[in-house]
Parts: C-alpha cells; sequence; structure tokens
C-alpha cells in the first residue's frame, strides 16, 4: 500500500459550498485532532470534501486516494460509502457537514446516530422525524469500480473470516494477477482454516493463467490437492473447446484434479443429502411426536394441531417483541431460550384447557373430534391474524445464525443442527416419561385398556387432560423451533398439518418407534428424491411422489409401520 | 296473528321496492351522488401481508379526492371486497360489485391467479379494472388497464443489467420461482432471452416450488455449485412467505449476496417490513418505483402515508412504508380520475376512449398510457436491499420504458392495439394484422 501522504493536495474548488465546507471540515478536523485517538492528516478531511462533492472527477481521486491510504479512518469512510451511510448534513444553521448515519443499538434500543467520518465520535441522535440529510452517492460506474476494488482488497483484512474468504474466492474468479502479493500476504497473516484454503485456491486460480506452463501445472496440482470446488468449472473449461489447455503435462494435471474434485464433490453431496434428510426429518419428527401421543396413545384426530405450532411460534415472538422492548440489546438474543420452555408451557396449557372444554366430551367419536377441533384450528387461526396481523417475523437469535463449515463447500447451518439436537432431546424426554415414570405409566395403563385402569384407581380424566396437555406442548416446542427455519404467519399450521399426519399415520399408532422410523425416514426419501428427479419441478415431484408412495403404503399396511396392539380411549 | 304478519310484508316490500325508486328519482333531480369505486384486494390469507397496503393507500387517494372536490363534482365511494387469497372468491366477489353495486372502475387484483379468475367477469359484464401489480404479460384485455410492469419493464432490464458491465457480466443464470403462471412465464422469456444474448443452454437453470414451500437446503445446495467459479446470478420469482425460509437458508449456508446477487421481483419495502432484513442486506430487486426515489413530491407522498396510517390507528402505523405496487395503485386511482375528467363521464367505454396516450403525473415523476395496449410506459429502478428495509437505487433506466405485453423474444410478430378500431392482441401475418379471439388465448403458454 500507498505511503500516506504519497499524494499531492487536491485543488480546492472556488466553489463558496467547497470553501465553507472545506473550512468547517479543517476546523472541525483541527478540533478533533486533539480529542481523538488517532491522528487524522488533513488529506483525509480534503479527501472526504472531494467525495462528497458533485464533481466526478474530484470523486473517482477521492476514492482512488482514500483506497490506497488504507488506513483505519479511510476503511470508515469508504466502508460507510458503500453501506449507504455517508451523508451531506445539513443542519439548521446552514452549515454542510459530511457524516456518517448509523444505527446503534442502546441501553434501550436501537437509534440512529449520526457519527463524525474522520473521528468517528457521535455527533447527535438522528430521528426519521428529522431532515436534512442527503445520501452521498457515486456518480460515475468508475468510481463504483474503483470502490469495488479497494474495498475488496481491504477486506482481505477484514475481522470476520466470512468476509475474508468471499473476498479472497471473487479475487480467484476475477483472476487478476495484480491480486497475488495482496493474497500472499493476507495467506501468511491468516489463522482460519476455510480463509486460508479460500486464500490457496484464489492464488492457485490465479496462477492456472499464468504464461508459464510449470506454474499452471503446480497451480492444478494445487487445486487437485486441496479440492477446491470453486476452480471446477474453471478446470473443466481448460479441458475441452476453445479455451482448452495446449501442454499435454498441464492437461493431464488438470485433468487429474477434475477428477478428485468431482469425487470429492459426489461425496460432499452425499454428506449433504444426508444432514438434510435428517435435518426434515428431525423437523417431522417435532411436529409428528405431539400428534402421535394424542392421535396415536389417546386416539383423538386433532386437526388443531397445527395451530399449537403456530402458537408455539407466536409465543416465541411475543417473548422476542418482550425482550427487545425491556432489556437492553446485549441480552436480547436469550430470549430464544427463554422462549423454548415457555412455548412448551403455554401450549401445553392451551392443550390441557382444549381437552377439558371440547375433546373430553367427544372421545369415541372421531368424527365429532375432527369437526370439532378443525373448528377449533379456524379460531385459532383468524384470533392469531387479528392479533398479530400478517406481519410478523422472528430473527434468529445470533448464535444460531450462520454455520460450520466441516468440509469444502459444505455448510451445515447452526439452527438445523439446533433442531436435530432439540429433537433428540425431546424424543428422549418423552421416552423416559412414558417408560420410567409413575405418570407415564398411568397414561399407557388408560390407553390400553380404561376400564380396568379406573378400576384399579386411576383417574382418567386427569390422566387424558395431562397427556392432551404433553402433546399439545411437544407441539409448541416444534413451533417455537420452526421460526428459526420459515416464516411465522397465521397460516402456518396449514403448512404442517398434512405433514405430521402423515408421520403419524405411516409410524403407526400406539408407538413412538414407528414416528421416529417414519419422520427420518419421510424426510431423508423426499431429501434423496428432490436431486433425483431434478428437473425443473424437483421439489414439487418429490413431495408429489412421496405421497403417491405413501398411500400405496398405506393400501398395503393400514396401520403403520409399527401397529400398536391396544384399545383406543372408548367413551366414558 | 296473520293480519301482523300481513301488514309487516306489505311494508316490508313498500319499503324495498319504494327505496330504489326514490334513490332514482333523488338522482333524476341532479343530487351529486357519490360514485361507487370498488376496490378489490385480499385483505386475509396468504395474500394479505402484500395486498392490505394496497387498500389503505387507495382509502387516502379516495380521501385527498373527496377532499379536493372530488371527481366531476361528486365524491368517491369506495367499496372494499376481501377475496381473502381465495382466486375463485376474486371471481364472485368481482361479479358482486360489477352486477350488484355496479361500479364503474374496481381496482384490484394482485397475483395472476386471480387476475386470470377475474377477467371473464370484466369482459362479460365490460367492467374495468385497474391492475396495479407487475406481471408476466401475454395478456391485453379490453377492461383490464395494467399499471403494474410487463416483463420488458421489470424482469428484462434487471437481465441486462447483469448481463452488462455494471452487473458484473454474469454468464450463468439460475432462475427459481413458485409454482404457477408468473415465474413459468417469465422464466420462459428470460431463458428465450438469454440464449439469443449468446448465453449457453447448460448456463440456464430453472427450479420451481410450490406455494407455502419451506425448505430450501437442496436447491441452496444446487445455487452453491452453480455459482461456484463466480459470474453467476439468481433470478427469483418466489412469492409469498416462501422467500423468508428461501434467504435464511441461503445465508445460514453461507452464500455472500456480492458473490452470488438475487434479483428479486416479488420482495419490496412492504414485504421487507416483516422479514428479518440480515439474511437479505446486499441482494437486489427491480422495479418502477422505490421509496428511497429521491423527488421532494415522493417524499411528501411517503410522509402522508405514514401520517395517514397513524392518524387511522392501521397495524404497524409507524412502520409503514410505500412500495411500487402501493404507489401504483395509488397513481391507477389518479390515472382513472384524469381519464373521467378527460371524458366527462364515468362510463367505460367513454373511460377506455380518453386513456390513451394521457400523461399522468405521479410524485415520482410523470408517466404515461400507452396509445393502444392498455398498458403504461414508466421507468426502471434497480435497487440493493439495505439494512433498514429500504433500496439504495443501484440503476435507473435513461428514461420511460415502453410497454411490451406481448415479449418480442417469444411472440416476436405479436402486439396488442385497441386504438382506432383495433380489437386487442394481433399476429402479424403476412404483413397483415390477424387478430385473435381473446377467449383462444392459452393461459400462460
Amino acid at each position: 500500500m500507498v505511503e500516506p501522504g504519497g499524494r499531492a493536495l487536491l485543488r480546492k474548488r472556488p466553489g463558496g459550498v467547497g470553501w465553507m465546507l472545506g473550512l468547517l471540515l479543517l476546523a472541525s478536523g483541527g478540533a478533533q485532532i486533539s480529542a481523538a485517538e488517532t491522528v487524522v492528516p488533513q488529506e483525509t478531511a480534503e479527501l472526504l470534501q472531494g467525495l462528497a462533492g458533485p464533481e466526478v472527477a474530484l470523486q473517482e481521486k477521492a476514492v482512488a486516494a482514500l483506497a490506497d491510504r488504507g488506513d483505519p479512518p479511510a476503511l470508515f469512510i469508504l466502508k460507510a460509502l458503500e453501506e449507504g451511510g455517508l451523508n451531506l448534513w445539513t443542519t439548521p444553521s446552514g452549515e454542510h457537514r459530511v457524516v456518517i448515519l448509523r444505527t446503534d443499538e442502546g441501553p434501550s434500543g436501537s437509534r440512529n446516530v449520526l457519527v463524525d467520518p474522520l473521528s468517528a465520535t457521535v455527533l447527535r441522535e438522528w430521528s426519521d422525524s428529522d431532515e436534512g440529510l442527503a445520501p452521498v452517492s457515486l456518480h460515475s460506474s468508475e468510481a463504483r469500480r474503483l470502490l469495488h476494488l479497494a474495498l475488496e482488497r481491504l477486506k482481505l483484512f477484514d475481522p470476520s473470516p466470512g468476509v475474508r474468504s468471499a473476498a479472497a474466492t471473487r479475487m480467484g474468479n476475477e483472476g487478476e494477477a495484480s491480486a497475488i502479493p495482496q493474497l500472499a500476504r493476507a495467506l501468511s497473516l491468516e489463522r482460519d482454516r476455510w480463509t486460508r484454503h479460500a486464500m490457496e485456491g484464489a492464488i492457485a486460480q490465479i496462477h492456472l493463467i499464468d504464461p508459464d506452463p510449470a506454474v499452471r501445472k503446480e497451480a492444478a496440482i494445487t487445486l487437485g490437492r486441496i479440492r477446491s470446488v470453486e476452480a471446477l468449472p474453471q478446470l473443466r473449461a481448460l479441458l475441452v473447446g476453445a479455451t482448452a489447455e495446449t501442454d499435454a503435462g498441464v492437461r493431464e494435471a488438470v485433468g487429474a484434479s477434475v477428477r478428485k474434485i468431482e469425487t470429492y464433490q459426489s461425496f460432499e453431496q452425499l454428506l449433504e443429502t444426508l444432514f438434510s434428510g435428517l435435518s426434515l426429518g428431525s423437523i417431522l419428527l417435532m411436529m409428528g411426536l405431539g400428534l402421535a401421543i394424542i392421535f396415536g396413545l389417546m386416539g383423538v384426530i386433532n386437526m388443531a394441531h397445527g395451530e399449537m405450532m403456530m402458537v408455539g411460534a407466536y409465543a416465541t415472538f411475543t417473548l422476542q417483541e418482550l425482550f427487545a422492548s425491556h432489556l437492553p440489546s446485549a441480552y436480547q438474543d436469550l430470549y430464544f431460550l427463554a422462549a423454548i420452555p415457555f412455548s412448551f408451557l403455554i401450549t401445553a396449557l392451551g392443550g390441557l384447557l382444549l381437552e377439558k372444554s371440547i375433546i373430553r366430551f367427544l372421545y369415541g367419536r372421531p368424527l365429532e373430534t375432527l369437526l370439532a377441533t378443525w373448528g377449533v384450528s379456524l379460531v385459532l387461526q383468524q384470533a392469531a391474524r387479528w392479533y398479530f396481523g400478517d406481519l410478523t417475523s422472528v430473527n434468529a437469535p445470533g448464535f444460531l445464525r450462520g454455520g460450520v463449515q466441516v468440509m469444502a463447500g459444505l455448510v451445515l447451518p447452526y439452527n438445523r443442527i439446533f433442531i436435530i439436537v432439540l429433537s433428540a432431546l425431546g424424543l428422549w424426554a418423552v421416552h423416559l416419561l412414558l417408560s420410567r415414570s409413575r405418570w407415564g405409566l398411568k397414561m399407557r395403563a388408560v390407553t390400553q385398556n380404561r376400564d380396568m385402569s379406573a378400576c384399579l384407581g386411576i383417574s382418567t380424566r386427569r390422566v387424558d387432560g395431562w397427556t392432551f396437555a404433553l402433546g399439545a406442548g411437544l407441539a409448541g416446542l416444534a413451533g417455537c423451533a420452526l421460526t428459526l427455519i420459515g416464516n411465522v404467519d397465521p397460516e402456518m399450521g396449514k403448512t404442517y398439518i398434512v405433514d405430521s399426519f402423515m408421520v403419524v399415520v405411516v409410524g403407526g399408532v400406539g408407538k413412538l418407534a414407528g414416528t421416529v422410523v417414519s419422520a427420518l425416514g419421510i424426510g431423508m426419501l423426499n431429501k434423496i428424491l428432490e436431486p433425483m428427479i431434478g428437473g425443473t419441478g424437483g421439489a414439487i415431484y418429490a413431495k408429489l411422489f412421496l405421497l403417491a408412495g405413501i398411500i400405496l403404503f398405506l393400501q398395503r399396511k393400514p396401520s403403520g409401520l409399527f401397529p400398536g396392539k391396544g384399545r383406543a380411549v372408548e367413551s366414558p | 296473528m296473520k293480519r301482523w304478519g300481513m301488514t309487516a310484508v306489505a311494508v316490508g316490500l313498500l319499503i324495498s321496492l319504494g327505496y330504489p325508486v326514490f334513490r332514482g328519482l333523488a338522482r333524476a333531480a341532479g343530487g351529486s351522488d357519490p360514485i361507487k369505486i370498488g376496490i378489490l384486494h385480499s385483505l386475509s390469507g396468504t395474500m394479505a401481508i402484500s395486498e392490505t397496503s394496497i387498500k389503505d393507500v387507495m382509502m387516502m387517494g379516495v380521501e385527498e379526492i373527496n377532499t379536493s372536490g372530488g371527481v366531476l363534482g361528486r365524491k368517491l365511494e369506495p367499496i372494499v371486497e376481501d377475496p381473502a387469497s381465495n382466486w375463485d372468491l376474486f371471481a364472485e366477489k368481482a361479479k358482486k360489485l360489477l352486477q350488484q353495486d355496479k361500479v364503474p372502475v374496481v381496482f384490484g387484483c394482485w397475483t395472476s391467479v386471480s387476475r386470470k379468475s377475474v377477467l371473464p367477469v370484466f369482459e362479460k359484464n365490460d367492467g374495468l379494472l385497474f391492475y396495479p401489480v407487475q406481471y408476466e404479460g401475454e395478456e391485453c384485455s379490453r377492461n383490464v388497464v395494467y399499471t403494474g410492469a410487463a416483463v420488458n419493464q421489470q424482469a428484462i432490464p434487471a437481465v441486462e443489467y447483469f448481463l452488462g458491465k455494471e452487473g458484473g457480466q454474469k454468464k450463468k443464470f439460475y432462475l427459481v420461482g413458485t409454482d404457477y403462471v408468473y415465474p413459468r412465464t417469465t422464466n420462459k422469456i428470460l431463458r428465450a432471452m438469454l440464449l439469443a444474448k449468446g448465453i449457453s443452454k447448460d448456463d440456464i437453470a430453472e427450479e420451481y416450488t410450490p406455494f407455502h414451500h419451506q425448505d430450501y437446503q437442496t436447491i441452496i445446495a444446487k445455487i452453491k455449485r452453480f455459482c461456484a467459479g463466480g459470474k453467476a446470478a439468481v433470478i427469483n420469482t418466489i412469492n409469498g412467505d416462501s422467500n423468508v425460509p428461501f434467504f435464511k437458508e441461503l445465508a445460514n449456508q453461507g452464500i455472500k449476496a456480492d458473490d452470488c446477487p438475487v434479483m428479486s421481483f416479488s420482495v419490496a419495502e412492504d414485504e421487507l417490513r416483516g422479514v428479518d432484513t440480515k439474511t437479505l442486506v446486499g441482494h437486489l430487486a427491480a422495479w418502477n418505483y422505490f421509496e428511497s426515489v429521491d423527488a421532494p413530491a415522493n417524499k411528501d407522498f411517503v410522509k402522508r402515508f405514514k401520517a395517514f396510517a397513524q392518524k387511522n390507528h392501521l397495524p404497524d402505523a409507524s412502520k409503514r412504508v410505500t412500495d411500487d405496487p402501493i404507489f401504483w395503485g395509488y397513481v391507477g386511482l389518479f390515472t382513472w380520475k384524469a381519464a373521467v375528467e378527460k371524458a366527462g363521464s364515468t362510463d367505460v367505454e367513454a373511460v377506455l376512449r380518453a386513456l390513451p396516450g394521457l400523461e399522468i403525473p405521479t410524485p415520482a415523476g410523470p408517466i404515461v398510457v400507452d396509445q393502444k395496449n392498455h398498458h403504461t410506459a414508466k421507468p426502471v429502478y434497480i435497487g440493493r436491499i439495505m439494512p433498514n428495509g429500504q433500496f439504495d437505487i443501484i440503476y435507473k433506466s435513461p428514461g420511460l420504458v415502453q410497454p411490451q405485453p406481448w415479449s418480442q423474444y417469444t411472440y416476436a410478430e405479436r402486439s396488442c392495439d385497441w386504438s382506432q378500431g383495433g380489437k386487442g392482441s394481433y399476429d402479424m401475418i403476412g404483413g397483415k394484422r390477424v387478430y385473435l379471439d381473446p377467449a383462444a388465448l392459452p393461459i400462460g403458454s
């Protein structure tokens, strides 16, 4: 990078605004110097003036100069310019200042502030009703290109590893030889494994178009060794057609690397399919577990099961809003940890209420239960729409965003790993409850022989209530988990109800093992079919074939995979 | 008891028969009856998230028109019908508006499915529909005024942006959308265009998902592999709430907006109100209006809408935004008003004759109603999503883009003309116009 001071001073324009702005900035710059921790050269202030002015050439020069400077103040300004935060502020007293508009997370929630670009100190708060800000934008595509190029190079040293590897990948794809020194320097400083991988790959990709065949051969071998999926299209293009490699040795190396990477890619795709099948299966399991208890153990067709999930999701949303308005932003993400038990309890309570008020009277009458619960589902849907509206969003907590990269090209999202773990824990907890606890014993007894259980002194009414509450609570828990993946709206119950019943019916009522096997099986099959069917409608036809397959399966085995062996709950 | 019953029936008959007579007499006497206008937007169901705001801005427009004297001296009386995102209900409600309420104009519909459902109703009852949303073209009804974008006013300029230097000279395109007529038709046109521009067949991928689809893992993995090597872009025509899991998965699997930019045609400021924008920052959208369009009249329009929302206690009033369909819903109302005032009557025939060539001043600049095809010429903007849910405009078309309901890439010889005795869509066969029978036009062919 060029040392600061290597650029000639920009000539000031004789315009009135320019003079005023320049003087103001100089004055503020001078005043800030004593207050600021880093010494801000006069030049940066002038460059800022050029950046915010209307002259195209001056703007381009300013961008290039700030890029060459590359020190923290210049980076700060350039980043703000790219993000659209740089503004020209006309103060109430008529002065013009260049400021950065930023959203800060404060103790009382987020607020907009104006920041001085040179010293990064906060000037004042800014609300939506305040006026006088005009965004500074670049007038020419050349300026935009310079800014982009500058930020790309600077991104190689960004604190976030994701940004660094993305920048490296981009440079590799662009193939600019001038980027190699930067990449090499970044590589020598890099500690993160996958970022090193991206940088190595980028350097090798650029070397692939070097005039020297020995360099090209070395690059091809490197790309094969590190299994660079990113370089695969480029390598493939070197084997055939107009862009084919002329040197035989290089071509051989390229061919070997392509084969290596393709084998690796198939393996990676297999792992990907397995993981997504497991993820989908775990989601289906969470949805089906509650229903398996209610439908499987009690024989009650609960069409409001989807809405129970919706209640759990909205409970999560409510907690998020509560935490956002009452707690400092540092604790806001904890809402999710609180939401897990909260959604379970709220929905369990709701389920108990539903059971005591409606379901209790309808045991042994499946059609009436179906109708009654369908009615309840409609009421719940409209209640949610009326109270929450259609526009609610649950923002995943920070610790569950993004993913972990396990192999080159394979990123496993944290939210899905979390759901897999949660569903496994939930399953284990329910299993323990049913097989080891007194309450579980009572539940199983009432399910198998209601009259005998009553004779033995078990309060069947109470057990029914608790069972239904447990099933509903599990649905609420599923709803809470689903906010990480999808949207929260009043209709979300309808999207999931069919899948839930599908899982339970295929698994066989009466045994939880059936639900587990069918959930994971359906999830895996769905994810395996999707890429196999391919074409334009993979997602559509996979579901279709799956449903058709289930229908055929049920013709042969109507009781599902693991048919239960007991009597359904009969009328009291 | 019988006596009472007879009397009651007699009184009831008198009232129900007498009232319309009385009203007719009052009207004939020259009273300034309000003009009823129909508003047909889903206020519940899947599409409510998008359509409720159009109804809100139209109510604001009606209020503004009424306070400034109304249309032809008569106030506007809006009749709002909620078809609840049910396409069949759209047709029923349209019938009710046209046959029972006898409204001279209806402002409504969003999805192409809803519009196709009401089309026969409007054509049979000689009604007039103002349709404010971007759509796939391949339609040119006499009874519809399309204030939304045709494919060449949104999708095609967006892809041309990607093909050009500014957009990164992309060579590979992944077309992903929801499985219904709008994405299928738009992608058919885009594919034809890309092939004509020299993009290889292997570098164009197409993928469809059903409505409400939540699991995008496989598709995102495919997109990731597709984008490897750079020079790739994703064209997103997913509609509705499926956009949320799509972008969430995209972000979680580590795909960066700069490497693999996603250009959406159905994501606007209003949809961004209800999603976590962190996953969307840096991705693009193409429209004919953005709230961030820098014009004083536009800033005033936005302020007025926010104030209207607060005053009427609309849900989420303080965070209301304006976006393209909201804007065209509003402009459609004033376009109709201008046509009625030019024609001197609300009669559908007269309004249709007054519309061609009409220049309408809008808060974001003037637009022109096309001379022939019942569409509007408008500017094209491309914006990048910012963390606050607004768009940073990175491209603006040099002027107004003329609408082409039939794309030159798929129907080169076909056009639409309703002026001077034209009968709508026609093919040029042997240098002569051969008009098409509207009933014979296949849907989404």
